[in-house]
């Protein structure tokens, strides 16, 4: 399940939705991953741009390959801004066994940063400016580059 | 006719263009004073799947995407 919010998460909410939603499904494992804006650099928060039709079909070939575990995923993540201390993200894997979900959710949220097409500012001054140094060029990018 | 739509970071208008390749298209892009910086750290789409060769054959109505680097979380 991938939900798509605008602004910062409720976090407790999320959190006792998910719980309640797979109380008797008889996981043995809840292994949720909540992502906070911190203060750093004199930011005022974070704003988000998602490519949608992209981050559904990253996150449905996750969800495969989580069902191939006996897991499950799930994942919230913000659009536009969220301030100092809110939260913008939270992936949660449900399995069966911890050792599968403490596993999935570090390959998960390593691949969500390195692939999922979403595109981070910082609000400064309420400007938003590129996170270009903290940002990941996605595998395969260049092609349209001049050949070297 | 396709259509090239620029996402994220990158500040520019979708454009509409005749091509029937991404062969040409890099050839257009690379003379773009806008968007050229971009080109050696974008991801290209072809109908919302990635892509990974200009030999990409292209057909009327496609929809090409651009995504600069990226920082979810």
């Amino acid at each position: 399940m991938l939900s798509l919010y605008d602004g910062a998460l409720d976090v407790p909410k999320l959190l006792k939705e998910w719980y309640e939603a797979e109380a008797t499904s008889n996981y043995g494992a809840y292994i949720p991953f909540v992502g906070t804006v911190r203060s750093e650099d004199g930011i005022e928060g974070l704003s988000f741009d998602i490519y949608e039709p992209i981050l559904h079909s990253w996150f449905d070939a996750w969800q495969q390959k989580a069902k191939e575990k006996g897991a499950i995923i799930k994942m919230a993540h913000s659009r536009g801004d969220v301030m100092l201390h809110e939260s913008s993200y939270i992936a949660a894997v449900f399995s069966p066994k911890r050792r599968v979900a403490l596993e999935f959710i570090d390959e998960f949220v390593e691949d969500f940063k390195a692939s999922a097409p979403i595109w981070k500012y910082d609000l400064i001054d309420g400007k938003r400016v590129y996170a270009k140094d903290r940002s990941t060029a996605i595998q395969g990018s260049g092609i349209l580059g001049e050949k070297k | 006719m396709v259509k090239v739509e620029f996402l994220g970071p990158i500040q520019k208008e979708a454009l509409e263009l005749e091509i029937k390749n991404l062969n040409e298209l890099a050839a257009i892009l690379q003379k773009d004073e806008e968007v050229k910086e971009w080109l050696e750290s974008c991801a290209v789409a072809v109908n919302d799947t990635l892509v990974s060769s200009l030999e990409q054959p292209l057909k009327d109505g496609d929809k090409i995407s651009l995504l600069p680097p990226v920082c979810g979380g």
